[in-house]
């Protein structure tokens, strides 16, 4: 049964990958056209008011609003969705095939990160139009399944002693929560500063950033992004900390992993003030989002492959 | 709202192009107070924010003797060249070394410099009320203007009042120097509070960690089933006392290690032989107690007795082995804890028999739990529990080197000074007992026997013929809970200064020739408020809804 529940899974995350290629491949035709329809004097999703002599506060704009319908853009989406309620389901049959929460060692984590990441990805569509980050989520769930299938796969296996803990399931799905959310900081960031090139230097080949929001909108969109990944990752700390007092008897004891969750967290409060310091807002936070989401991956694969700890729990 | 000079919502700095030339010479107070300045700007708060990231780097790349003190020590041997030159700057130290420890004190005092001109400030604005109307609303966020015909100024603004006392707002009334009528409201203080609170629990994480750590201690004892421990400085096989530790706070209570159980996967063939569970039932006496209570250790289920929590870190078999010398005397005979090397409990232990006549003899050991062979002709073991267990002896005998006054790892032997009896580099092969079995050492200096924990179990049932040890993590952090209390604080001052909007509204009211009154609404952002647009004008609708006042706008009014 076990064993059925788990080839099951795997058929359906191969599956998501096959429905997310599509889905990537159609976000680029998207921005191909983009290119191709913007108009050199394109529309300026954005406007910027400056109240009270320096608070700079974005006005509500609706982002794509007026922008032409990009039929690629919709279908991509559409693909996304279906792409992911398969890769959701997969998940839940690892979960089934071994009775447990399906993120215990990194194969599991890719899986359920990637999952989660495209499912917060999905789930703010309702608060703002991100869809022109469809591309890099999508693509970075395709690099994610496809390492975590090829190259980290174990079979299922009982959970050790180690962790068997409620805080097993707390702790790490808050990660991975906190992750998602400085995935898409990272991806708004990185449009933002793409952006700010265009401005500056009326960067050639990037005709499709005309249509999307400007450098201010994007760098607003990111910091509320981030913020939220910043709480949940310090819960992710917190939760850290009970749990290695339960399990080894000491709340912080600088284990590698328990040193590369501090530098994130540190990196993404620097963040946050860099965004409240004169001098620093625009591409300089931007950079610092990118940076600390750069640790986050550094955390996931080079920290649990290559250096030693307690947290040996890559399941290789 | 007393923020450094640098904060984004600071007024900006004054732009004088002569200030090079024209500023007086500053004494040492001035210089005291511009180094002040520069130590608790915002800046500065991110540039050591940034450093200690940076600076933390090094110490997951390096083993360090806290964590990982045998790490060091192989580094050591691995770098015979670069390790001392990395010792010399701490770099096995990292999150105790002066460069380290100067970075995030800087930010500390950066920090506290910071906190408390903010706090005595936020405190005032909490007794005082929102600031007068500015005279001109055109430039600010949200700004709608609206006509009311029928309506009078004292009454709308009234009305005003209400509804932003009603949405959580401080009101007060303004009458500007035209003779306008507005509501000035504020609301929000609990984001700056939240603020505060954050950065000061920040504070207390730090005071308790570093207060707690110094009283505290921990320890570790190995412990063999059947065997009780005293909690006294002397039964501890190692132990790491804070700065402020002393003995009186170790209460005289007894564990004792009835029985351990581990229990290993059978069925799933990819998993066969991993752990699923491990489980060490004692009896804890109390001090003063006679009788024991009974209870369970597990992995993540530590054990609270007599002020210590008493953790399972680790297991593994204690053969109990006896030796004769060649006067058929007993000169060794004990449960000795053998080191597990691999998931199949491949374990190493040492014997040493200094009472030994007419030789000092020492051994070191192998226990295969499950024992086969491998196509190499070496022993190993294929699975962790007792389905054949052989113990495998390498012998030597002459000086053990107990007498020289160096303290000497029970897990390690020295042989140099000693002649290797048994095993490879000698005649006789190693020699290999199962449960319950005897043997001859070379040259007539006695026996070695393996003995049967549980001689009575039916012929072939060994599985409990090998005792096991638990190994126990022994602390005392009396600061613990309060550093749980201040990271609770923390992640609680988070959310409300994150997420509670700091606005601030106007709603002002003049009268217009043609007899009605011309209402304006606008607000201000006070930090991150991405909802202030939409709220200004939630209010404006709702406020201008209830007199019947239409758009102020010739273009759009219908
Ligand atoms: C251990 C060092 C510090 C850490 C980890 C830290 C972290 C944070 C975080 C996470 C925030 C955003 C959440 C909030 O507003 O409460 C914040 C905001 C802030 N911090 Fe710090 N901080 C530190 C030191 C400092 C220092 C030294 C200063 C003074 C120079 C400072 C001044 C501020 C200010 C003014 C804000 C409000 C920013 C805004 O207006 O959005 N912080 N800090």
């Amino acid at each position: 049964m076990t064993d059925q529940l788990d080839s099951a899974s795997l058929v359906a995350i191969w599956s998501a990958m096959g429905v997310y290629t599509i889905a990537f491949i159609l976000f680029t035709l998207d921005f191909a056209k983009r290119s191709a329809s913007a108009q050199p004097a394109a529309i300026e999703g954005t406007r910027v008011v400056e109240a009270g002599g320096s608070t700079t506060t974005l006005e509500r704009v609706d982002v794509s609003g007026k922008r032409l319908s990009f039929k690629f853009e919709r279908a991509a989406l559409a693909l996304t969705i279906v792409g992911w309620v398969v890769h959701f389901a997969g998940v839940l049959l690892r979960g089934f095939a071994q009775g447990y929460v399906p993120w215990s060692n990194m194969f599991e984590f890719s899986l359920t990160a990637s999952a989660i990441i495209v499912g917060v990805f999905l789930a703010v569509q309702f608060w703002q139009n991100l869809r022109f980050l469809g591309a890099y989520i999508t693509g970075f769930a395709l690099i994610t399944l496809g390492v975590g299938t090829v190259n980290f796969y174990v079979d299922v296996k009982p959970l050790p002693p180690a962790l068997q803990s409620a805080w097993l399931v707390i702790h790490v799905f808050v990660a991975v929560l906190g992750t998602a959310f400085f995935a898409l900081g990272a991806g708004l960031s990185i449009m933002q500063l793409l952006q700010a090139r265009r401005a500056a230097a009326k960067a050639a080949g990037m005709r499709f950033l005309q249509t999307l929001p400007g450098a201010d909108v994007l760098e607003n969109l990111a910091y509320r992004v981030i913020v939220v990944g910043f709480v949940l990752w310090t819960f992710t700390l917190i939760a850290g900390a009970i749990w290695a007092e339960r399990a080894w008897g000491r709340y912080w004891g600088w284990d590698t992993k328990e040193v590369w969750t501090f530098i994130i967290w540190t990196i993404f409060a620097g963040y946050i003030h860099a965004r409240a310091t004169r001098g620093w807002r625009g591409s300089r936070s931007a950079w610092l989002a990118i940076i600390g989401f750069a640790a986050v991956l550094f955390n996931f694969t080079v920290v649990n492959l290559f250096f030693k700890g307690l947290h040996a729990y890559s399941g290789l | 709202m007393s923020r450094p000079s640098d904060h984004i919502d600071a007024p900006a700095p004054k732009r004088n192009p002569d200030a090079a030339i024209t500023q007086p010479a500053l004494g040492a107070s001035g210089y005291a107070r511009f180094f002040w300045r520069q130590l608790t700007s915002m800046r500065t708060a991110l540039f050591l924010l940034l450093l200690l990231a940076i600076a933390a780097v090094p110490g997951s790349l390096v083993p360090q003797r806290s964590s990982d003190p045998n790490g060091v020590l192989q580094y050591f041997t691995d770098n015979p060249e670069l390790a001392p030159l990395l010792d010399s700057v701490q770099a096995f130290d990292v999150y105790g070394s002066v460069w380290f420890s100067s970075i995030y004190l800087l930010l500390f005092v950066s920090l506290i410099g910071c906190v408390i001109p903010r706090t005595l400030h936020h405190l005032k604005a909490l007794r005082g009320s929102p600031p007068k109307t500015p005279a001109r609303l055109e430039r600010l966020e949200g700004f709608t203007a609206v006509v009311a015909p029928g309506a009078t100024a004292p009454a709308a603004i009234a009305s005003a009042r209400g509804i932003l006392k009603k949405a959580g707002y401080r009101t007060r009334l303004y009458t500007g120097n035209g003779g306008d009528l507005s509501v000035s409201a504020e609301r929000g203080y609990l984001r700056e509070t939240g603020n505060l609170v954050f950065h000061t629990a920040l504070v207390g994480v730090l005071l308790s960690v570093g207060i707690g750590g110094s009283f505290g201690y921990s320890g570790q004892k190995v412990i063999v089933e059947g065997d009780t421990f005293s909690n006294v400085l002397l039964s501890y096989e190692s132990f790491l006392p804070g700065r402020f530790f002393s003995d009186d706070v170790l209460q005289p209570y007894r564990l004792s290690l009835d029985e351990f159980d581990a229990t290993y996967e059978q069925q799933n063939p990819s998993a066969y032989g991993q752990p699923i569970d491990y489980t060490a039932s004692v009896t804890a006496y109390p001090p003063g107690a006679d009788a024991g209570t009974r209870s369970e250790i597990k992995v993540n289920e530590p054990l609270r007795v007599g002020g210590n929590e008493i953790y399972l870190l680790g297991n593994g078999y204690a053969p109990i082995i006896t030796v004769r010398d060649g006067d058929g005397n007993v000169a060794f005979n004990d449960a000795v804890p053998f080191l597990p090397q691999d998931g199949n409990l491949t374990s190493l232990g040492v014997v040493k028999v200094p009472d030994a006549v007419p030789e000092q003899i020492g051994m070191i050991g192998f226990l295969y739990p499950t024992q086969t062979t491998l196509a190499s002709g070496a022993l190993t073991s294929n699975y962790p529990d007792l389905l054949n267990p052989v113990l495998s002896l390498q012998v030597f005998t002459g000086d053990l080197g107990l007498d020289a006054g160096i303290p000497r790892s029970v897990y390690s032997l020295d042989t140099d000074g000693m002649t290797e009896v048994a095993g490879r580099n000698a005649e006789v092969p190693s020699i290999q007992l199962t449960p319950g079995e005897t043997v001859e050492l070379p040259g007539g200096i006695g026996t070695v026997t393996f003995e049967n924990a549980d001689p009575e179990a039916a012929a072939g049932d060994l599985a409990n013929s090998v005792p096991r040890f638990a190994s126990l993590d022994i602390h005392r952090d009396p600061s613990q809970g309060w550093v749980l209390v201040f990271a609770l604080l923390v992640l609680a001052g988070l959310l409300t200064s994150l997420f509670i909007p700091r606005r601030r509204v106007w709603v002002k009211a003049l009268e217009t020739a043609a007899g009605g009154i011309r209402l304006e609404y606008a607000g201000l952002a006070r930090g991150e408020d991405p909802g202030l647009e939409r709220a200004v004008r939630d209010i404006a609708d709702r406020h201008s809804g209830q007199l019947g006042a239409h758009s102020a706008d010739p273009a759009t009014r219908a």
